[in-house]
């Protein structure tokens, strides 16, 4: 029994990808809370994994284990489940610890389930003991949970953006294992049959990177013309709140907000919203919020990143017409 | 989060549709320095104004709330954000389509046009999405419209801000409100303190708590009131404005229905009543819509449902039509069902404007900042005054005993007498116990039982015959009893004696009390001990506030009787007037004393078998009050008369009141005495006597000079409402109160029907009468005569019609009756000269 | 084509979660209940899919007798059958509820048949574990993907897509029966009508009450996180702020320097 904390860690491109740093970064620490070990798997193709794993010294890993099979590949959810299962069989680790990202959580997920295992999402403090004390996530984090976990092998993922990623150590190199595992036709079976890179063009409300609201404050059906010419723009899509809907200024299905949809665009510009919470609720996972709005007292204030006070009919075709000069000027 | 100003001479709390009216109002009047406190975000600070449904319905049969919302349809025209639609109120059964013809009636009475009633292909005609084969019919208003309460507060509180008297800080919630000496002082919020010589509480569902703050009461009670937005509607698809069709009540289901956008919106009064702590309520960041939004509870919404399916199958019944928006909205709900505005009768300077909804906000805002500026509203408010309530009526069952029971009647058919069934009984007369011996049938008046009839009178219907007027119509004889005359008849032609424990009683003393009663009062106080003044009370406008009697005990002592409805109200406007000096005091002795009434020509039979007392008419001349015992107990007794006979008001400690009313009882029998209910006291004789009543005929819009109370020489001493008194009396009356007669009250169907009151008073042609001032006529008391043999109504009327002998004609349910002006001003129709009181 | 589809009855919160005194619970006083965005459409994605090929649609919860509301949501938007494995209220771990769901399927199985499309949202909306409806999927040794926005069939089996981790899509062919966890935007959930409400209402649902089982989670208290307020930086005000607001757009990189 190696009782050593295991991470696991995934690549974008030649490092870690985030998901993986923070899980690192929390496994360390447990690692060093309980005089144990840090071990990585380390999920990637068998061509790549030992130039991923030789990396992992900077992140203060002591061993790096590489799954080697022919046919296994990042595309493989089960697969992929299948061999970290056998690898936690094998070196039985006191904790394995994973990205809260979706795919991490997706991975632990299985690897739990095959090993009959309890497992913990979304984690943002553990404290290793006989039962293990960890804080976690609930409510997309508007609401933490202190809980036991009490398993031979603690099983869990850290919470994006909630810890703190380590500082890489220069020149250290972890010792490298490279374990085979066996793989059944089953295993194997579910894969990414294709991929599409992401669409140009005409986006979707629930996708679009920028997405440009209007509320009460845009007046009219007619109202829209001008948020509709900067989401041209800046290829992004438009919506409204509740009140636009209701009026029939908008389609229904442009909602956004608590009876609408909940969008999580990089930037949010709300133009003439007052910002009711059931509009908040909708948009309050965008990246950035800037608001548009006469109100400087409006509530949307105290949500948004940014702001700019005046009439959202003179300020959002300024900022169209800013843009196209700006293109001309390269052009 | 704003912070506040360190003064200001008005701060109003809540700015919702009530608020922002108030802000408006006070600046019009020519108030500044105005600060307006909202804890939520503006423009949809989250209260009750956020979720209304925003139409407005004219028709409602109290004068004062259709006054109201007459006002605020106007003011919300003015301001451009009124949409005409009309409203339908359709009947699914006979008794609604009579009720029907009531609204119709009422909306003649106070003048609103283009009323009518429709047949169902009528009504399919305007509304083509209803079944109308679930109808028998409706009543069309064509005034009706939907409003933008939102964008109207909004714009309101701009037209103060440009006036420089406004200042609004959203995002501060009140902590605290100081009152010192018994006046308010200042307002604690989380943005600060701030001095204020007047705060207004307009804060809707959370006004009990803001002034609770202050060790004032506004006894309101949160309450559910469920709706839904169903939607898109296909037919509404290509709507551009908010709502093209008319606004439609079911009434028979307790439910509305409106195109709201594309969709629909269904709302009920029908469901049970679902109660809330104002303290209880969530606050805005907890809230998943709002505070005032609650979750939907969907089991006591789906019988309501299926009522809706019914009515409008193409719209509830598609498929494709989904629910888009269902809340248990918060509203305010009270214990008689009308608003609460007024000065608090707790804290000088605290103003309440709560229990308002959108219909009629604005026309309250309007009343109330001329009340608050001028003391002189235009329109009475006594129904909505915040002191009518007794201490009981602000205790947490009796309001929500009454919420309960009142909310099931939103669109009930109210019958005009009425009562309340819920958290009774809760004051009773010494006398109570023997009352129901008698059987009697208890009617409540400021939560005392007053027996309204005793059915131990039964046998005098006997004894009467058809001169106690019976009635056929159910709707006339419901909460009546023929009874009630027999009670009439035996009084006035023996003795009866009535239990009038509900007066309302305050003693007055102290060297400054005389000064301070006469400037209350029209006539004259500054009387000989032992005389009793009847008097009026007037407004700075000369408007009639109440009526009551004061006796002068003794030089520094008066005791002031006046009715229980208003007598709170009253007790206010005597309190508010007691000098700043403290040589006067008022103190309530309501609960001290019981008052029996003894009238009809054996009454001094009566009373001296039970004392030894001077009782002659020379020893005890009418007008006058003085000590008796009667069976070892000290009474006072005064001599006067609200029924047009002989005979005493006798005060007795309410501990002692059994034993007097025994005493009497006992000493009536030989003389035939009859107990005689409230029925006889305060409708028939009364009526049969030409004498006013607050609320009825006496209030704010009328005057002494109209109400024929004009008195041929006007007292030295100065008095409120003076100046006005006078150069009314020195114009021609613009109406005058008379009594009509019913010339035949036999319908179209045979049967007899008398009116209740409230009916539209019409020309021979059919057409309204309207006075100099715009006002119509109509029957401000209605009742049986049993001594002068028809049923008789009083009414004020312009002065051509006002004539002796005049033939007029008065809408009942849709007929019309002839009548005859019998008496144009006081003159009693029955004993015009007072000779049995004067007996 | 049979159809389940698995939600949670979750309170319906507001901006702000309040919590009972003692912190074991969401103070629920003045909230409704719902299921999460994803299980909405998870139960949108079943009605189309039986719509669009026929077939029956199943809603399952596990929950307390109140959960029944969240059947009955369900059914009014045209969900066939309901079935309620009634809790007392106290909370499940997700190795415990995804065994009294595997046990409960593999029962209505035996005597109906097989499910070919066994739908769960992505996550549930309060406790957040990612992970039942794998559990699940295991169990009952089928295929499942999680976090899929679009949903085809095809012969004899579905084209899951979903977001891939580095953009753009990637896509899996499942064979059935198959388990897959949809979540929010794969459709736009509709309202349910009021006839639809009404025959809800009325339908009958399959009760049966598992034994709570103790699982290796186990709650010791909830906590709020620390609030951060913020305040909107003003970057201009009026047209003037046109360069002021593209120069943030560029920072953000939504738009070309």
């Amino acid at each position: 029994m190696s009782g050593g904390v295991l991470a696991i860690v995934s690549f974008a491109g030649a490092a870690p990808d985030r998901g993986s740093l923070e899980a690192l970064a929390l496994a360390r620490r447990l690692a060093a809370d309980s005089g144990a070990d840090l071990e990585a798997v380390v999920v990637a193709d068998a061509s790549s994994g030992r130039a991923a794993a030789a990396l992992l010294g900077s992140s203060r890993v002591a061993t790096a284990i590489i799954v080697q099979h022919d046919r296994l590949t990042v595309d493989h959810p089960d697969g992929w489940a299948a061999a970290i299962g056998q690898v936690v069989k094998a070196r039985t680790p006191a904790a394995v610890v994973g990205a809260g990202t979706e795919r991490g959580n997706d991975l632990l997920a299985r690897v739990a389930a095959d090993l009959g295992l309890p497992m913990a999402a979304n984690c943002v403090v553990i404290e290793p003991g006989d039962r293990y004390r960890l804080t976690r996530q609930r409510w997309a984090g508007s609401l933490l949970e202190d809980c036991w976990l009490d398993a031979p092998i603690r099983l869990m993922t850290v919470a994006p953006n909630t810890v703190a990623v380590d500082e890489a150590i220069a020149g250290a190199t972890p010792t490298v294992e490279v374990v085979d595992v066996v793989l059944t036709e089953r295993d194997l079976a579910l894969h990414v049959a294709s991929r599409e890179a992401p669409e140009r063009g005409k986006v979707s409300l629930a996708d679009a990177k920028v997405v440009i609201g209007g509320g009460r404050g845009v007046g009219s059906t007619e109202g829209f013309g001008d948020l509709e010419e900067l989401a041209g723009l800046l290829g992004g899509a438009v919506g409204g709140s509740r009140v636009v809907t209701s009026a029939g200024w908008r389609p229904h299905a442009d909602q956004i907000g608590q009876t609408g949809l909940r969008i999580a665009p990089d930037i949010y510009i709300a133009c003439g919203i007052s910002g009711a919470i059931q509009h908040i609720v909708g948009c309050k996972a965008a990246k950035h919020i800037l608001a548009i709005n006469s109100d400087p007292e409006a509530p949307i204030m105290s949500v948004a990143d940014y702001a700019v006070i005046g009439d959202l009919h003179a300020i959002v075709p300024a900022i169209s017409a800013e843009i196209r000069r700006r293109a001309a000027a390269r052009a | 989060m704003s912070s506040v100003p360190a003064q200001a001479r008005v701060v109003i709390i809540g700015a919702g549709i009530v608020g922002n009216s108030m802000a408006w109002h006070l600046a019009e009047q020519g108030w500044r320095d105005i600060l307006l406190l909202e804890k939520g975000v503006l423009p949809n600070p989250g209260g009750s104004t956020g979720h209304a449904s925003n139409f407005i319905f004219l028709v409602d049969h109290s004068k004062e709330m259709t006054a109201f919302t007459l006002d605020s349809a106007r003011q919300y025209r003015e301001l451009g954000v009124y949409t005409e639609t009309g409203g339908i109120e359709v009947a699914r059964t006979p008794e609604r389509m009579e009720e029907l013809k009531r609204r119709m009636a009422s909306a003649l009475s106070w003048g609103i046009e283009g009323t009518r009633l429709l047949n169902p292909a009528e009504v399919k005609a305007m509304v083509p999405f209803i079944d109308e084969s679930v109808i028998l019919g409706a009543f069309y208003t064509p005034g009706v419209g939907i409003v933008d309460s939102l964008q109207a507060g909004t714009l309101m509180r701009q037209k103060a801000q440009d006036l420089g008297a406004l200042t609004v800080a959203a995002g501060v919630e009140v902590t605290g409100i100081d009152v010192e000496d018994g006046r308010v002082r200042r307002v604690h919020t989380d943005g600060g303190t701030v001095e204020a010589d007047v705060v207004v509480i307009a804060c809707g569902v959370w006004s009990p708590r803001i002034a609770n703050m202050a060790g004032a009461s506004i006894p309101l009670t949160p309450a559910v009131h469920q709706m839904m937005d169903i939607g898109p509607v296909p037919r509404f698809e290509h709507t551009t404005g908010d709502v093209g069709f008319p606004i439609i009540r079911d009434m028979d289901t307790n439910m509305y229905e409106r195109q709201h956008g594309t969709g629909f919106e269904i709302g009920s009064y029908a469901h049970r009543a679902i109660l809330m702590d104002a303290d209880d309520i969530p606050s805005i960041a907890a809230s998943a819509l709002s505070p005032t939004m609650l979750p939907f509870t969907k089991e006591d919404f789906d019988p309501q449902l299926e009522d809706s399916l019914e009515l409008f199958p193409e719209i509830v019944g598609d498929e494709s039509v989904g629910v888009k928006l269902a809340i248990n909205g918060l509203l305010s709900l009270t214990p008689d069902g009308n608003p609460i505005i007024g000065e608090t009768p707790e804290v000088k300077g605290l103003w309440s404007a709560a229990a308002i909804w959108i219909k009629e906000a604005p026309g309250i805002a309007k009343c109330l900042a001329e009340w608050m500026t001028t003391g002189r509203p235009e329109i009475d408010p006594h129904g909505s005054d915040i002191a009518r309530f007794h201490e009981h009526h602000k205790t947490a069952q009796h309001i929500a005993a009454r919420a309960i029971e009142g909310y099931n009647k939103t669109y009930g058919i109210v019958h005009p007498m009425e009562q309340w069934a819920s958290n009774r009984p809760i004051r009773l007369s010494p006398a109570y116990d023997r009352q129901v011996e008698l059987g009697a049938v208890f009617f409540e008046a400021a939560g005392w039982e007053r027996p309204f009839w005793y059915e131990s009178n039964r046998p005098l219907l006997d004894e009467y015959g058809d001169r106690v007027m019976p009635r056929a119509a159910e709707w006339d004889s419901r909460w009546w009893s023929p009874i009630i005359n027999a009670e009439h008849l035996a009084m006035r032609a023996r003795v009866g004696i009535v239990d009038l424990s509900a007066f309302t009683i305050f003693d007055v003393t102290g060297p400054g009390a005389c000064a301070a009663l006469e400037r209350l009062s029209v006539n004259k106080v500054d009387v000989a001990p032992g005389r009793t003044v009847y008097t009026p009370l007037l407004n700075d406008a000369g408007g009639i506030l109440a009526d009551l009697t004061i006796m002068r005990l003794a030089a520094d002592r008066f005791r002031v009787v006046t009715g229980g409805g208003m007598g709170m109200r009253d007790k206010k406007l005597f309190t508010d007037q007691l000098p700043a000096d403290g040589s006067a005091q008022l103190h309530d002795a309501t609960n001290q004393w019981t008052t029996i009434g003894l009238w009809g020509p054996r009454a001094r039979d009566v009373l001296s078998s039970v004392t030894a007392a001077d009782v002659s008419h020379a020893g005890f001349p009418f007008l006058t009050s003085k000590t008796v015992d009667i069976d070892g107990v000290r009474t006072l007794a005064s001599r006067i008369s609200y029924v047009g006979e002989l005979g005493w008001e006798i005060y007795v400690p309410i501990e002692q009141g059994r034993r007097v009313w025994d005493a009497i009882s006992e000493a009536g029998r030989p003389h035939g005495m009859a107990p005689v209910g409230i029925g006889t006291y305060a409708v028939t004789a009364r009526l049969e006597k030409g004498y006013r009543a607050h609320g009825a005929e006496l209030e704010l819009d009328f005057d002494l000079v109209a109400a024929g109370m004009a008195r041929p020489s006007v007292k030295d001493a100065d008095f409120i409402g003076k100046a006005a008194y006078l150069r009314k009396r020195s114009e021609a009356p613009v109406a005058i109160l008379c009594t009509l007669t019913v010339d035949d009250p036999t319908s179209s169907s045979g049967v007899k029907r008398y009116m209740l009151g409230r009916e539209p008073v019409l020309g021979p042609d059919g057409q309204p009468l309207v006075d100099a001032k715009g006002r119509r006529s109509y029957v401000t008391s209605a009742g049986s005569g049993p001594s002068v043999g028809k049923h008789l109504l009083m009414s004020y009327l312009p002065p051509d019609r006002a004539v002796e002998g005049t033939k007029l004609l008065v809408d009942y349910f849709g007929e019309r009756y002839p009548v005859t002006v019998a008496v144009a001003g006081a003159t009693p129709l029955f004993d015009p000269d007072n000779s049995r009181i004067r007996s | 084509m049979r159809v389940l589809v698995c939600v949670k009855r979750v309170p319906a919160t507001g901006g702000r979660i309040l919590l009972t005194a003692d912190g074991s619970d969401i103070d629920v006083r003045h909230l409704g209940f719902t299921v999460s965005p994803h299980e909405e459409c998870a139960v949108e994605e079943a009605v189309r899919i039986i719509e669009a090929g026929g077939g029956a649609s199943t809603v399952l919860t596990l929950g307390p007798a109140a959960a029944e509301e969240q059947l009955r949501d369900a059914m009014a938007i045209g969900i066939d059958q309901a079935v309620l494995l009634e809790t007392d209220g106290r909370d499940w771990d997700p190795v415990a509820a995804a065994s009294a769901i595997v046990e409960s399927i593999r029962a209505h199985e035996a005597t109906d048949g097989p499910y070919d499309l066994i739908l769960f949202g992505n996550e549930s909306a309060d406790s957040g574990g990612f992970q039942v409806g794998i559990r699940v999927a295991r169990a009952l040794d089928r295929p499942c993907v999680t976090g899929v926005k679009s949903l085809l069939p095809g012969d004899g089996r579905f084209i899951a897509r979903r977001e891939a981790a580095a953009g753009g899509w990637e896509s899996f062919e499942l064979p059935l029966p198959a388990v897959v966890s949809v979540k929010e935007g794969i459709n736009l959930p509709r309202y349910p009508s009021i006839p639809g409400r009404l025959r809800a209402k009325k339908k009958e649902i399959d009760r049966s009450t598992p034994a709570w089982q103790p699982g290796g989670l186990e709650k010791i208290v909830l906590r709020l996180p620390r609030e951060e307020l913020t305040a909107a930086e003003v970057i201009g005000r009026g047209p003037d702020a046109g360069p002021a607001v593209v120069d943030l757009l560029v920072r953000i990189g939504v738009v070309d320097g």
